[in-house]
């Protein structure tokens, strides 16, 4: 038993830290968020580069995985810097192939999700109504189930004719459209049923990290403002009601750390439903407090903050409601 | 990363287990808040004794069985799962006992430990006064100079089973005059059943006598019952609520029984309907985990030599509120039952309820986190 980062993890999380504090994150994502998506595609390489693609795709496609400790690791790093596009989906889709036990659609596809050429999205049963940059990433894919003995994988190149219109999510930095209906039948079956939901556990556990990072940030940044920020003469964070609602913050968001490495290492459907609660539960506090302790400044979009205020609420519902997962949780 | 045990701490698990199963008694003890309950309280410490249950983290020496922090945390949670009772001699065992590892010179602990893990000798903690609550510092009961010893007078307050132990610990002002509040204090032991000590036992929203308040009049106390130097007892209290009462005030074991059965009582009897209920039990579940593994992540730390500082303040502010939120569940799931009193879940309920209060309350414990851990400025206090 030693519940700890090793020094290698602490490491990988630091040098991820330090390429995208150079990235200035921010304006990537509202580049992304109007429709520019060269930077984000440039930062998307060099996240490939890194190796964050490779940890949930086995060696036998070109990954290094599969690694949950290390994907969490590194997807609490792209939360805190609010990197945009579909990582979560592109993680998902790859448990997705390399779940299948066939080989065909894993070859033809893992090896240029885990080097980074390309960008998928995904649509699972149980994952939502909406997939995410459907517009933007490379390839499309979806599992559609009346039954789990009927269960489909179909695959569409995107965005040669993108399934709808995409729609503006409260995040402006997050497009959603509609599943596709069509597309090329990749594998049919009770196992593609099996694979899906093993997919939707990494989806829920990289969410969980993304949502960690993201209250992670909005605390960091809320803690500076409070300090520096002076009213009645004094920092505003010598108040104590201020200080009260920070502390809390925090609270949440320290015991929903352990939660999310602890899903990692057992990857059972109700740890990683339990870790993707607290995380985003976390978040969505942080948020809060983020918000009414910037005062009007934190209520702007111009200010950076928003960027993370939107995200947080809008990850609360990816990959499972609340609700959803707390069910899940009674299940195990 | 790594949550698994090793095999020895397995096989110490196993024997814990094994030894539960024997002795937990079949119809569960009655309330340890009254007269008759800490009688049976006290016969249960004395059998954990005999078997050397009762203190597993302590040297071998004086009763234990030299557990390091993860083996503790291991018997907890077999301890709880099993339905064990609750322990009377908490007091002793998780404040004053790490003191006297600290502070106490080897005659004290010879002295004090052994009678203390067996039971024989219940203590109270003596700290707060009517007017020294959260500002501890501001205490006026004395302790003056005589021969071969000290005299104790004053009011202490809240002490803690009090109404039916044995001896307290508590702190004292042996000078008057000094310039800051918590200079001046002096740690002393006493016996509560010596001439000069009133113990007026205090009913708690129950009407249970868990606590009392002190009356001292001229109470003599022998200089070995000096913990560390007269006049430094600032320092040694502090330590007692130090590192180490971070992580073991409050066991992750208990809180994970506790929800098992929760999640039992919804399975008996939840209306299937009722999904803002499921959510709260949900959340029961998740919030025991996580202080389990909290508190996993942190005794690796421990033993990695690292020290638990104010992070301790994250954990008693943590579990505090969710006993009272997994009670309320509880509560609410038994609908119309929930408000007989005398059921396990009503009496773990107004236990709850008072732990935002000691130990620290929450308002302050808020103020250590913002202030050390988040770095914000010192407020007027
Ligand atoms: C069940 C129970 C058992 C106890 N057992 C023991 C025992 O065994 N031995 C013992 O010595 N004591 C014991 N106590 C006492 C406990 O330690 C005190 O209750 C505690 O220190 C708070 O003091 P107080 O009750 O006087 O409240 P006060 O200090 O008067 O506080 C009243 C309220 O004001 C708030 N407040 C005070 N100062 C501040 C501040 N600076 N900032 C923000 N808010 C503030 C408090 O948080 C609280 O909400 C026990 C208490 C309870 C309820």
């Amino acid at each position: 038993m030693r519940f700890l980062l090793d020094t290698e993890q602490r490491a990988f999380a630091a040098s991820l830290d330090a390429m995208l504090t150079s990235a200035d994150t921010p304006s990537v994502v509202r580049a992304w968020a109007t429709g520019d998506h060269a930077p984000g595609r440039a930062l998307w390489s060099r996240l490939a580069g890194a190796g964050v693609f490779a940890l949930a795709v086995p060696g036998a496609y070109d990954g290094v995985g599969p690694l949950p400790v290390e994907l969490a690791v590194a997807f609490v790093e792209l939360g805190r810097h609010g990197v945009p596009g579909p990582l979560v989906e592109t993680v998902a889709a790859a448990a997705l192939l390399s779940g299948l036990d066939e080989s065909g659609p894993a070859k033809r596809l893992l090896p240029s999700l885990a080097s980074g050429e390309t960008m998928a999205t995904v649509a699972l049963p149980g994952g939502g109504t909406y997939v995410l940059d459907g517009d933007v990433a490379d390839v499309h894919l979806t599992v559609r189930a009346a039954t789990s003995a009927t269960a489909g994988l179909h695959l569409t190149p995107t965005p040669v004719g993108a399934s709808s219109a995409p729609r503006a999510s409260l995040d402006p930095a997050r497009r959603l459209v509609l599943p596709h209906s069509g597309g090329e039948l990749l594998a049919a079956g009770p196992h593609v049923a099996r694979a899906a939901a093993h997919a939707l556990i990494w989806a829920r556990l990289a969410t969980a990290a993304q949502a960690l990072g993201v209250g992670l940030a909005l605390l960091d940044r809320t803690v500076g403002y409070v300090k520096q920020r002076r009213q009645f003469g004094v920092p505003v964070g010598s108040f104590q009601a201020v200080k009260h609602r920070l502390a809390d913050a925090l609270i949440g968001l320290e015991f929903a750390r352990p939660l999310l490495f602890g899903a990692a290492l057992s990857m059972a459907p109700a740890h990683v439903a339990a870790a993707k609660v607290a995380a985003c539960e976390a978040a969505y506090v942080a948020a809060r407090t983020a918000l009414q302790l910037h005062g009007a400044v934190g209520y702007t979009d111009e200010y950076d903050l928003s960027l993370w205020l939107t995200k947080a609420r809008a990850l609360r519902a990816a990959w499972g409601t609340p609700a959803a997962c707390r069910a899940e949780v009674l299940c195990g | 990363m790594d949550l698994a045990h090793s095999p020895a701490d397995e096989a110490f698990r196993a024997e814990a287990r094994a030894w539960l199963d024997a002795h937990v008694p079949r119809v569960a003890l009655p309330s340890l808040e009254t007269e008759e309950g800490f009688a049976a309280h006290r016969a249960w410490e004395a059998e954990l004794a005999a078997d050397r249950w009762s203190v597993v983290s302590w040297p071998a020496a004086y009763g234990g069985r030299d557990a390091d922090i993860v083996r503790w945390l291991v018997f907890e949670e077999e301890y709880y799962a099993a339905g064990a009772p609750g322990r009377v001699s908490q007091n002793g065992i998780s404040l004053l006992a790490p003191t006297l590892f600290e502070h106490g010179t080897l005659e004290q602990r010879a002295r004090v430990l052994p009678s203390m893990a067996s039971g024989e000798v219940i203590w109270a903690q003596a700290w707060s006064e009517p007017e020294a609550g959260s500002d501890l510092a501001s205490l006026t009961s004395r302790a003056v100079r005589t021969d071969g010893g000290w005299l104790l007078s004053g009011q202490k307050t809240w002490s803690s089973r009090a109404a039916f132990a044995d001896r307290a610990f508590g702190l004292f002002r042996s000078e008057p005059d000094t310039p800051k509040p918590h200079q001046g204090l002096t740690y002393l032991m006493f016996d509560l059943r010596a001439p000069g000590v009133t113990v007026r036992p205090i009913g708690r929203l129950d009407g249970k006598p868990a606590f009392a308040e002190l009356f001292l009049d001229d109470v003599f106390v022998q200089d070995e019952d000096v913990i560390g130097e007269p006049s430094r007892g600032w320092r040694v209290a502090m330590s007692t609520a130090g590192n180490e009462r971070g992580l073991t005030l409050r066991s992750p074991g208990r809180f994970l029984a506790s929800a098992d059965r929760l999640v039992d009582l919804w399975r008996s009897r939840a209306d299937p309907a009722d999904t803002a209920l499921r959510d709260r039990v949900a959340d029961a579940v998740i919030g025991a985990r996580a202080y389990q593994l909290f508190t996993y992540a942190n005794a690796s730390r421990f033993l990695d030599g690292e020290s638990i500082g104010a992070e301790a303040s994250l954990n008693k502010v943590f579990w505090s509120e969710y006993d009272i939120a997994l009670h309320e569940t509880a509560l609410d799931l038994l609908g119309p039952e929930g408000e007989l009193a005398d059921t396990d879940w009503s009496e773990g309920y107004v236990f709850s309820l008072a732990g935002p209060l000691y130990a620290g309350t929450n308002e302050i414990q808020r103020d250590i986190i913002a202030e050390r851990l988040l770095g914000l400025p010192k407020g007027r206090r």
